[in-house]
């Protein structure tokens, strides 16, 4: 972490610049890769993600690594902003000398530096941007990303609402890039899949500036059976709050993007509003083997328990271990080359594959209901639901991804 | 619509309104009497909620009722306005001798350190405080529900309006603040001890700020984003209803919060820029809000800034050092170290071109990102969308940026000091608004990608000797503009407008020229800038981008030629340096510029020339204007 110089110092030193490793992201004893994330400006979500993928890498390491050698994460903070992230990446691959990068949590971040990775030609795997464009519009060959994306976890939630007979609905959604694409996705998906939706009112706060009050009242006038809602955060609490007191929420359906997560759901507590459909992460109540392993090892080396960003970065880990030891060598052809297609029989969300057309992860999520027992907020009658059926269909990957065109 | 519907919609207004207020109050009295522009406002702000949290999780564990609940809130009211006592024994009283607006450095690096120890202290999750005892339901309005809590609020406003103006017009100390607020020299004349009033009034500013936080506290998780969310809405308010004017602010904050309530019935995304479109409204026609008055003139007959002497020996040789060192660098450095350089040239040529009317035109401008972030954009929409070379569209960053700066600047010009200020950042907001909500012209916050340099220039070193010339070229140019005849008249307008006036010089034509001048020299930085990252979004406009600038400017030396250079420097290599170092990289940012502030009141540069008479351009005699 602390091998780095200022420009001055560079200056001076450029001998030991020269004396650098000629091949890069390899030593005689390790791999190295880099990571980068916004650490600082959004914690809530990225400390859980970092401790899940250290103890990911820990076990790997005390197993006897990858391909004979120990993996060597250098960790940085993006800044929170796309000039500085760029600038963070360009610092990870020319002066680390790392073999490829991940990270990134903000979706104009993650295509920052998914563009930085394409001029560059360096390997990068987004970890927790869900802008559809990474993988579509803007997507381009050294990108992947493995949490499935906003159109996935749309379309998943409006199958748990497509049967409910429901027709007139309102959207409210942060004003970003993210609740843009989340209306507008389910727009689509409404339209595709339940009979003679209504869109009856939309409302799109600033992020983080909600007027609950004004959104509340403004939803109840237009009279909606049904509420799609992807705010998170401080919003969602005001929002939920709101609602409550004044009976919005009562006899509608509310689906809700992302508000299963711990890191959304527990700052609820025992207001966590009670019969809403939402994607998540139950850890306390998955049994899988490799799950329950999973959680076992977070609590034993945390004392605390995992988020969502924590299974995501844990599995990220794994995913990096079975696509290093597939390429052989940490030759960025032949990585994206393991990466096409690349499966992962057991983590602990369950095995999923990289669909080689688009470069995103089969990985799917956890959709249920809200309930509150013992004073917090847990998902009951809930499933997981495998992302493959519902990715973006290969011909519209075809159609709108740049390297796909000819 | 129906009636009943209408009355709560206005109620919801009424209670935005009323919330707006209580956390604009603090900032425009301490404005008032201090002429400080507090950014650290929203800090104290987001420590009210946070430390109500806790109050109350401990106080109401013990005996749950609106005793415990209440007396949490003001007790973290209170222990937030003695955190404020501590900022001004410690830092500002340090610093009231600096120019004007240092103090607003001091106050930003206390938002860095704030940020980071709430992150230490409470973790970065949000933290859901209790509803408030006995006002958990809600009323039956019209056949609609209204919060219980929500109605209080709204009586809880003009409550503190009531409670503030017998403190202003009832006690001693309030007198002496208002006195203060209309004529702060003179009161100290007639014998006022000063120290003891800013005291008073930085606890009182700060406990409002903390109580506004704590009353959130029903309504919203205390969470790590309140202190920059609340900030700037708290300084729209506090400028719509004039600075120092309480019952401006109360006017203000009824006028944004209804228009609000109303606004997203018809426009669903106006949350984001319509504070500062009735800021610009507000401004254009009274440019002093609306019950705010007139800065009073210092009674200095006029100030007679910096002025510019010829360079030294030592000084060009200096240059020429620096120079040739620049011009070898690429033989030595390694492509980041050349990427560093480059980001440092560019912010340099963007620093030194808001010195150059800050420092030398008197002309202080909060929203300078947007005349580099229009640049920018310029470029990158011109290479994007009609597939321009990047030599055209480099070329054509200057022009986007210098008719945006000749517009807009033509409205600013005729506002002074803060107002002038805070209406250049109300324009910087409504361009970052157009450019994030735009999605099929900008590509939205997402951006654009894909924006790197033409083939011959892709070579870092070739883009690095590129951004070289045009930087030094811009810098040279604006410098050539100090030096001549242009620049005398700049300063005469800064120092005394009306004397200018009166030998032949047109204030504002002068100022609206220099705002051009300075609006093209940013372009050009935010034309090398975006070919320089390959991509651009919102965030190069917003307020940080301003905060940077200002930033470098204070930190090198507002009255100094080469200061924003230094301070250019000094910034992005300290970034540069600490980010990777720790988590908290925010905190050691803001200490160690707090640190500088409080050794080098007038920018490094300043401490230099002070120091080192060949060293600096200004050590000679002033041009006084008689």
């Amino acid at each position: 972490m602390t091998k780095r110089r200022g420009l001055l110092p560079a200056v001076a030193g450029l001998a030991i610049a020269g004396m650098t490793a000629s091949v890069p992201g390899e030593t005689a004893e390790t791999i190295r890769i880099g990571e980068l994330n916004s650490y600082n400006r959004f914690p809530a979500f990225t400390e859980p993600y970092k401790k899940g993928w250290q103890l990911g890498f820990e076990e790997i390491n005390a197993a006897g690594g990858v391909l004979g050698k120990q993996i060597e994460v250098i960790s940085r903070d993006d800044g929170g902003t796309t000039g500085d992230a760029v600038r963070v990446a360009e610092e990870l691959v020319v002066r680390e000398k790392v073999a490829f990068i991940f990270g990134t949590f903000l979706s104009n971040i993650g295509l920052a530096v998914a563009d930085f990775a394409n001029q560059r030609k360096v390997l990068f795997i987004a970890s927790e941007p869900l802008t559809d464009a990474l993988t579509m519009a803007k997507g381009n060959r050294y990108t992947y990303r493995l949490r499935p994306n906003t159109y996935m976890q749309t379309g998943m939630l409006v199958d748990e609402a497509k049967d409910l007979g429901k027709t007139r609905w309102a959207i409210v959604a942060p004003n970003y890039e993210y609740g843009q694409s989340a209306a507008a996705n389910f727009k689509r998906l409404a339209a595709e899949k339940i009979p003679g939706v209504e869109i009856v009112i939309e409302q799109f706060p600033a992020l983080g500036k909600i007027d609950a009050g004004a959104t509340v009242a403004a939803i109840e006038q237009a009279n909606p059976d049904a509420i799609f809602s992807a705010l998170f955060g401080g919003d969602l609490a005001k929002f939920v709050r709101e609602g409550t007191t004044r009976g919005l929420f009562e006899g509608r359906t509310v689906l809700s993007l992302l508000t299963g997560e711990p890191e959304w759901l527990d700052p609820l507590k025992d207001e966590a509003p009670v019969g809403w459909i939402v994607t998540g992460y139950p850890w306390e109540q998955i049994d899988t083997p490799e799950h329950e392993a999973f959680v076992a090892a977070y609590r034993a080396a945390y004392d605390d328990y995992p988020r969502l960003g924590s299974i995501l970065g844990y599995t990220l880990a794994y995913t990096i271990k079975a696509m290093l030891e597939k390429a052989g060598s940490t030759d960025t052809e032949a990585m994206l080359a393991a990466m096409e297609g690349l499966r992962i029989e057991s983590s602990p969300a369950g095995p999923f594959y990289i669909r080689d057309l688009d470069n995103q992860a089969t990985m799917g999520a956890w959709v249920g209901k809200l309930a509150v027992e013992g004073g917090r907020g847990k998902m009951v009658d809930w499933r997981y639901v495998d992302g493959e059926p519902y990715m973006f269909p290969a011909e519209e990957v075809r159609r709108v991804r740049p390297d796909l065109q000819n | 619509m129906d009636p009943g519907f209408l009355f709560v919609q206005f109620l919801n207004g009424l209670a935005t309104a009323s919330f707006l207020f209580m956390a604009s109050a603090g900032l425009t009295i301490v404005f008032g009497v201090t002429r400080i522009v507090n950014f650290a406002h929203g800090s104290f702000y987001m420590l009210g909620a946070y430390i109500a949290y806790t109050l109350a999780g401990v106080f109401m564990e013990v005996a749950y009722g609106a005793v415990s609940f209440w007396g949490a809130i003001f007790l973290a009211a209170a222990i937030v306005g003695l955190l404020g006592v501590l900022l001004e024994l410690v830092v500002l009283r340090r610093i009231y001798d600096a120019p004007e607006l240092f103090q607003l450095l001091a106050t930003f690096a206390v938002v860095l350190i704030v940020q980071d120890l709430v992150r230490m202290t409470w973790g970065g999750e949000d933290l859901l405080g209790p509803r408030a005892p006995g006002l958990k339901s809600f009323v039956v309005v019209l056949d609609r529900r209204f919060p219980e809590y929500e109605l209080a609020m709204i009586f809880a406003g003009p409550l503190v309006l009531g409670a503030l103006w017998l403190l202003f017009h009832r006690t001693r100390f309030g007198v002496l603040v208002r006195a203060a607020t209309l004529d702060r020299e003179m009161v100290g004349a007639l014998g006022v001890n000063q120290a003891l009033l800013f005291t008073g009034v930085l606890f009182l500013g700060a406990f409002l700020a903390g109580l506004a936080g704590a009353l959130q506290l029903p309504r919203e998780p205390a969470n790590p984003y309140m202190d920059v969310n609340i900030i700037v809405e708290a300084f729209v308010v506090t400028v719509i209803g004039g600075m120092g004017s309480v019952t401006g602010a109360f006017l203000a904050a009824l006028l944004i919060g209804e228009l609000q309530a109303f606004g997203i019935l018809i426009f669903p995304k106006i949350t984001l820029v319509l504070a500062f479109l009735v800021m610009a409204a507000v401004l254009i026609v009274r440019p002093y809000g609306l019950l705010g008055r007139p800065q009073a003139e210092s009674h200095a007959a006029a100030r007679a800034g910096a002025g510019l002497a010829a360079g030294t020996p030592l000084q060009r040789s200096l240059w020429m050092g620096l120079l040739a060192f620049l011009l070898l660098l690429p033989l030595f450095a390694d492509e980041y170290s050349l990427k560093l350089a480059i980001e440092l040239l560019i912010f340099g040529l963007f620093a030194f071109s808001l010195n150059f009317i800050m420092g030398w035109g008197g002309i202080v401008s909060f929203g300078h990102a947007a005349y580099f972030g229009l640049g920018a954009y310029g470029a990158a929409l011109l290479v994007h969308h009609l597939a321009w070379p990047m030599e055209a569209a480099i070329l054509s960053a200057p022009l986007v940026a210098g008719v945006a700066a000749l517009v807009f600047g033509a409205l600013c010009v005729r506002l002074s000091g803060v107002y002038l200020a805070m209406l250049t950042l109300a324009f910087a907001q409504i361009v970052y608004a157009i450019a994030f909500q735009w999605v099929e012209l900008t590509g939205g916050d997402n951006g654009l990608i894909g924006i790197w340099p033409s083939s011959w220039a892709s070579s870092r070193t070739v883009y690095y000797y590129l951004t070289l010339a045009v930087t030094l070229a811009g810098i040279g140019l604006l410098w050539r503009f100090l030096y001549a005849p242009f620049g005398y008249s700049s300063r005469a307008v800064r120092d005394s407008a009306i004397r200018a006036d009166a030998i032949g010089i047109d204030p504002r034509y002068q100022r609206w020229l220099a705002f051009t001048v300075s609006g093209i020299a940013a372009g050009l930085g935010g034309g090398l800038y975006v070919f320089s990252k390959g991509n651009i979004d919102p965030e190069v406009l917003a307020i940080p981008t301003s905060v940077d600038a200002l930033t470098m400017v204070l930190l090198g030396g507002v009255e100094t030629v080469t200061g924003p250079l230094a301070g250019a420097a000094l910034l992005t290599l300290l970034k540069d340096f600490v980010m990777p170092l720790t988590l908290y990289w925010k905190m050691v940012m803001g200490g160690l510029i707090l640190a500088m502030v409080l050794a080098f009141p007038k920018g490094l540069v300043g401490i230099l020339g002070d120091r080192l008479p060949g060293l600096q351009a200004a050590p000679t005699g002033r041009e006084r204007p008689a």
